[in-house]
């Protein structure tokens, strides 16, 4: 099993998900996150105090798919979530040894 | 001969009052035919025909069909009833002024501050307006508004004692003279006005020390302040013997004489550009530098948390502003309407012009820029409200939002003070301008309408342009020297007392949750 995190535009959230949902995977957590990357920020004039905003809102959302949905996953998530500018976002991937469905007990993939 | 005041009781911004049910004289006659009369002209003619010569006289030429009758019947009038339309007018004007403390003040502040300190900015103005209501009806209205000295007045209203005595008809209400010859107001009404007037100037000065003031710090301050600062002050301005008092010219030295200082002097200030916005703009500036700089000052973000109330706060002042200074005239009438369309006018061209110099010089037209344009023009027309004509309106409000901009930016960064929402850069910035701009287009060459240089036979004057401004610039000076002097003792009385900063991690924390126990915010 593989966790998904990606740091997207906070507008690309709804696309995002329905691609993601388009190929099956069938639950996504979302936070909303502040960062910085290569992306500039914005300056902010309040009278005479100028504040420089560097960390920009951003959607963070993690998955857990299995590791045969991981390419097809990766597609869809940056073929939405891509506008061919700076910050658009990064992709991690990483490794998950256990997955547990509280309710039922299951485990490992049948609880994904 | 006319109109002699009988029982002068108590005098207040120079309008003598005196008891309804005090002996009625001659001065009644001039009252019926004025209230007969619908045409305001009549009215303007009186005080002349009056020193003229003659109550009979002035019958016959005002009202020449009811002069018998009514001459006939004057010994049985009452005194002059002040007019319902005044009343209204007033009562209205002083609910006005009311909210542009709570909550248009408070949201106008709380909005610039952040999220954590929110309800204590609502709740230093809240508190602080209603410690001045308090001590105002208490001796700070008696100090302000009857005779004394030229410097501060007497006891003789403590607890606004006299202004209604109770008896077997329904009780005597004092009066207070307005502007015009007989024309009082109700005494009360006039004390509650001025109420918010003092209550608010107060208010006004926490905007350069919030965010990390002690609440009881507050308290101290403003109480010693409200009493050495601005009672003087507004005594000294707005004091004087009134109108009806002027009845032939031997009597002119005499009364002026018991005028307050700066009145004495021939200044103008129609609703307060001394004694409410540089009072307070200085008195906030002194504050900031004995607080200091909040924590974290020019390194943190201190975004205002909300310019929606901001803009919200200042648009409730920009309404309620009509009553500070349209009311200011005491009266419903033509100086009423001058001062209503000068606050409206004025107002929008600081607007524009802070708005076009912020979006030409800094890049970008704010919606903070457009709010604090409005409250400069609001300051700077306030002095002038009724003094200037319309070329005066525009070219104060135009000044105002560009001298404001500066004061908030260039002169900000050269006193290196934490003025917290810039007082000092609009109310005392925007204020001296003003005062001194009504020097200038209070000039009728200018469209301006003159000063009253008689008050017995009411005929307007205006000394020339340069010995007007010279006026007005030694009234500011006047103004900043008293107001530096005790905002300094005050704030260090209350240093002394209590200390004047929360711990730095009770700042840290905000004020809402470590001065007051709640928060702003659930979200």
């Amino acid at each position: 099993m593989k966790l998904i995190t990606a740091v997207i535009r906070p507008f690309k959230l709804e696309e995002v998900r329905e691609a993601l949902t388009q190929i099956g995977v069938s639950g996504l957590t979302v936070t909303e996150v502040k960062g910085y990357g290569r992306q500039k920020g914005h300056t902010e004039l309040y009278r005479g105090a100028e504040y420089v905003v560097d960390l920009l809102p951003k959607i963070k959302i993690e998955t857990v798919v299995s590791e045969d949905m991981l390419e097809r996953a990766l597609d869809a998530v940056i073929a939405a979530a891509r506008t061919d500018k700076i910050g658009d976002g990064k992709i991690f991937v990483s490794s998950i040894e256990q997955a547990l469905r509280i309710r039922t007990g299951e485990a490992g993939k049948d609880a994904l | 001969m006319s109109a002699p005041i009988p029982d002068r009781e108590a005098t207040i911004r120079g309008r003598p009052c005196q008891k309804m049910r005090s002996s009625p004289s001659e001065f009644s006659n001039l009252r019926e035919p004025h209230a007969m009369t619908p045409s305001i002209d009549s009215r303007r003619f009186l005080p002349m025909l009056v020193a003229l010569g003659g109550g009979a006289l002035t019958l016959l030429l005002t009202q020449p069909g009811h002069a018998q009758q009514v001459a006939a019947a004057a010994a049985a009038l009452p005194a002059p009833v002040p007019n319902k339309g005044d009343v209204a007018w007033m009562m209205t004007s002083t609910a006005l002024v009311l909210l542009m403390s709570v909550p248009a003040l408070a949201l106008f502040y709380g909005g610039l501050v952040r999220t954590k300190n929110m309800l204590s900015v609502l709740m230093q103005v809240f508190v602080v307006f209603s410690l001045i209501t308090v001590l105002w009806c208490i001796y700070g209205y008696s100090l302000a508004f009857t005779e004394g000295n030229a410097f501060i007045g007497g006891f003789s209203r403590l607890f606004l004692d006299g202004t209604f005595t109770p008896d077997a008809n329904g009780g005597t209400f004092a009066m207070a003279a307005t502007f015009s010859k007989h024309t009082p107001l109700y005494e009360l009404l006039f004390a509650a006005f001025q109420a918010t007037f003092a209550a608010i100037t107060v208010c006004l000065i926490l905007g350069s020390i919030v965010e990390r003031v002690k609440f009881s710090a507050v308290l101290i301050f403003a109480v010693i302040w409200f009493t050495f600062s601005y009672l003087p002050l507004a005594h000294m301005v707005w004091f004087w013997a009134g109108p009806d008092a002027y009845t032939d010219a031997s009597k002119i030295d005499a009364l002026n004489a018991t005028a307050g200082y700066i009145w004495q002097m021939g200044a103008l200030d129609f609703a307060g550009g001394t004694v409410v916005h540089i009072n307070a703009g200085v008195a906030g500036l002194v504050g900031a530098f004995l607080l200091g700089k909040r924590v974290g000052y020019g390194r943190e973000a201190m975004r205002p948390h909300s310019l929606t109330m901001t803009m919200i706060g200042a648009s409730l002042l920009w309404f309620g502003w009509f009553g500070f200074n349209a009311g200011s005239a005491l009266e419903a009438n033509g100086s009423a309407a001058l001062a209503f369309i000068n606050t409206y006018l004025a107002t929008a061209c600081a607007v524009l012009s802070w708005t076009f110099v912020e979006w030409l010089h800094k890049g970008k037209p704010s919606m903070l820029g457009a709010a604090s344009g409005a409250v400069a023009g609001l300051v700077a027309i306030t002095p002038a409200a009724g003094n200037v004509g319309i070329p005066g309106a525009f070219a104060i409000g135009l000044a105002a939002g560009v001298i404001c901009l500066w004061g908030v930016t260039g002169l900000k960064r050269l006193i290196k003070a934490d003025d917290a929402l810039d007082v000092f850069g609009v109310h005392a910035l925007g204020g001296i301008s003003g005062a001194l701009l009504t020097g200038i287009f209070n000039a009728p060459s200018l469209g301006g309408p003159g000063s009253v240089q008689n008050w017995v036979t009411m005929t307007s004057g205006y000394p020339g342009m340069l010995a007007q401004v010279w006026i007005q610039a030694k009234a500011v000076g006047i103004t900043v020297a008293i107001t530096v002097v005790v905002a300094l003792a005050a704030f260090k009385i209350a240093d002394l007392l209590v200390g004047l900063r929360v711990s730095e991690e009770d700042e840290r924390e905000g004020l809402d949750i470590t001065s007051h126990g709640e928060s702003a915010y659930d979200l």
